[in-house]
């Protein structure tokens, strides 16, 4: 019985396909209308998916799935100072975030120092920033070196004097030779280049990421800086060190201003514990779905770190990449759904088309219905026929409009060099739709054809 | 044995107010093997009996009994099946269908038959018609490319291919000349007395009429001659 059903649909579409062969101008004119709907709608989503593809890349590459904490404000006596004025944050924190987060994949200290020339030999360059950070770094941002190694832990503890720069400032500091193994100098601290970062080209504020030059934390923390730029303007650090002309001297060094404490003076007035601290937090999530896991986790964990009872507010700030990420996709969104609407308009034309020409062509071959009804064809059997023409239209519309669909998006791509992105969904959807119109538009007529009276049909001139 | 049966057959048009009786009572029966022809002036009923007789109309009242089976009250699409396997229709105009090719043309009523038969099965079975009528050299000739003739020995293949007991063939002739009228005529004759094909001839023409041993002549809804001749006369 199956297989006589489909021997009888197959047979049917030969016979639908024999009757739209005998006027093969007309059928292809009539599809027309599905084939630049398709067509419309397969070049939209390619574009479209290629756009939002490359906004997505644009976010990956200032760090895949990245988190930044921020130390939290501080307050004394009603003034607060804004964000990252109480030193929160320590090395410490990397580390207990790395072992009890399991949605955070990798995490690093940031220590700022302020801006300061680099120079080699006779040339010098300020870069827009100078980090120091763990090799953990260049996971969470996902950067890659083109020469060279990273510095390894090893170099973070005992503050060893290497660094790594960006293709900015190897450009400009080191034309025409590789930096690698050369010394630079930073505040007066020889620093050697062991290696440079791949070419990140800008951040979505236009900022350019390959200015940089990134040292391990303890280095510029204890070395270059002497103590934290941020620090420096805090009331609430009591423990500041004051920079002196001594100090710039012999950077690194504290002052030596006051006489040394005694071992009994240390005992009797023991000084708060300095901790040590770090500017920033960052952490890569495992995936962009985890980050919002990975911000919870992060939360408890730093709230429980800093003993803060319920009713203290966080310490540090959390913030990922997601609002603007969000913001940037919902125009690409926007204008693609909007296109698709107007995609989708010319397909419900074509529709219109499919529906008027079938209808012509039921009263065309009256005759032929008439014939058909007499040798035994049912109302359903004529139904089924009509039916299964419309449908074989807008299919074949379908598939010439996914060619000029795939066609046009690659001609965009190589002539115009915008981004595309080949999407299978938007071939089955079209596929689908098309099968759909084919259908709706074509019942109406396939009804009445169905309908016709043997005998008038015959009769009909 | 009969194979048609018609007891006091009525066929009454209703347009809006006025009641048109075409059909005021006809009683029939044609035996199995018959070939019969049906003459009568235009508007005398012959195209409504014929279309009653072809199961494409059904009566307003009165039994009709084909092949012992009551057809007249059946639904259309057991009508429709009824006309697939029990008659076949020729007309007079051919109504081939345009472009299409005379192998394909033949293997039609196939497609609606009760047990579906594959292309392939088809198509041997179009050619092997083809073949029986004349024309295994012109199977892949469209409409437009073959004569009158022709075109009605492919519409007799056609009417032919599901085997049935009974041909209707309304003014098969009236577009043809004489000499194809007498081929196509020979070919009828042949296949009532070789393969036991009851035929029905609908027609105007008094020399068409008299190639059948049976002539019944219709005038204003009712039979007015039921007339067993030699015949044989070409």
């Amino acid at each position: 019985m199956k297989t006589l059903r489909i021997l009888k649909t197959l047979r049917i579409m030969s016979a639908s396909l024999t009757a739209l062969r005998r006027n093969i101008l007309r059928s292809a004119l009539t599809t027309l209308g599905i084939v630049i709907g398709v067509g419309a709608v397969i070049a939209m989503m390619e574009i479209g998916n290629g756009s939002s593809a490359a906004i997505q890349k644009t976010i990956a590459s200032m760090g895949a799935n990245m988190l930044m904490v921020f130390p939290g404000a501080a307050a004394s006596g009603g003034v607060s100072f804004g964000a990252g004025t109480t030193m929160s944050l320590t090395p410490d924190d990397c580390v207990a975030i790395l072992n009890e987060c399991p949605s955070v994949r990798a995490v690093a200290p940031v220590v700022y120092s302020k801006n300061a020339p680099v120079i080699f030999g006779n040339r010098n360059w300020v870069p827009m920033a100078i980090n120091g950070s763990t090799p953990d770094f260049l996971k969470v941002r996902d950067w890659p070196l083109t020469e060279g190694a990273a510095f390894d832990d090893v170099d973070v503890r005992k503050a060893a004097r290497v660094c790594l720069i960006g293709q900015t400032l190897a450009r400009e500091l080191f034309p025409g030779q590789s930096p690698v193994g050369q010394e630079v100098r930073l505040q007066n601290v020889a620093l050697r280049v062991v290696g440079v970062l791949d070419k990140k080209g800008a951040n979505m504020m236009g900022r350019d990421q390959d200015d940089i030059l990134i040292a391990p934390w303890t280095t510029i923390k204890f070395r270059v800086s002497g103590t934290s730029t941020a620090n420096t303007n805090t009331t609430t650090s009591t423990t500041s060190t004051t920079t002196t002309p001594h100090g710039q001297v012999y950077p690194g060094s504290t002052s030596g201003i006051y006489a040394a404490r005694s071992t009994t003076q240390t005992n009797n007035s023991p000084m708060p514990v300095r901790l040590i601290t770090v500017d920033q937090i960052i952490a890569g999530a495992t995936s962009s779905a985890e980050t919002k896991d990975a911000i919870a986790e992060m939360t408890t964990l730093l709230r429980e770190r800093h003993h803060l009872s319920v009713d203290v507010v966080d310490d540090f700030n959390i913030r990922d990449m997601t609002e603007i990420s969000k913001a940037l996709s919902t125009t690409t969104v926007m204008m693609t759904n909007l296109l698709l609407v107007v995609a989708m308009i010319s397909l419900v034309v074509g529709g219109v088309g499919i529906m008027n020409i079938m209808l012509v062509s039921v009263t065309e071959r009256t005759k032929e219905i008439g014939l058909r009804m007499a040798v035994g064809a049912r109302g359903t059997d004529i139904l089924r026929q009509f039916l299964t023409e419309s449908v074989m239209l807008c299919l074949a519309g379908g598939a010439m409009g996914i060619m000029l669909g795939r066609g046009s998006s690659y001609l965009v791509a190589k002539i115009l060099h915008w981004p595309t992105l080949p999407s299978l969904g938007a071939i089955i959807a079209s596929v689908l739709v098309s099968a759909t119109v084919g259908i709706v538009f074509g019942y109406y007529p396939a009804w009445k054809a169905s309908r016709l009276d043997p005998i008038e049909a015959l009769r009909y001139e | 044995m009969n194979l048609i049966e018609l007891r006091d057959i009525r066929k009454t048009f209703y347009l809006g107010e006025v009641v048109l009786p075409v059909l005021k009572g006809i009683s029939l029966n044609i035996s199995k093997g018959e070939m019969v022809a049906l003459t009568g002036a235009s508007g005398s009923g012959k195209s409504t009996l014929m279309n009653t007789l072809g199961c494409l109309d059904r009566p307003t009242s009165g039994d009709y009994l084909l092949d012992g089976e009551e057809v007249s009250r059946l639904s259309n699409d057991e009508r429709a099946l009824i006309r697939n396997r029990k008659m076949g229709f020729v007309f007079q105009n051919f109504n081939l269908l345009a472009r299409t090719t005379a192998l394909i043309q033949v293997t039609m009523p196939l497609l609606y038959g009760r047990d579906t038969v594959s292309q392939k099965d088809a198509n041997r079975r179009a050619a092997e018609m083809l073949t029986r009528v004349g024309l295994a050299d012109r199977m892949d000739h469209q409409p437009s490319q073959l004569s009158g003739g022709q075109q009605q020995r492919v519409a007799l293949a056609r009417a032919l291919i599901n085997d049935p007991p009974f041909l209707l063939a309304d003014e098969p002739t009236g577009n043809l000349d004489t000499t194809t009228t007498r081929e196509v005529l020979a070919l009828f004759k042949k296949l009532n007395e070789e393969d036991g094909i009851t035929i029905l001839l609908v027609t105007h023409d008094p020399k068409v009429a008299a190639s059948c041993r049976r002539v019944i002549r219709m005038a204003d809804g009712l039979i007015e001659a039921d007339d067993v001749t030699p015949g044989g006369a070409l």
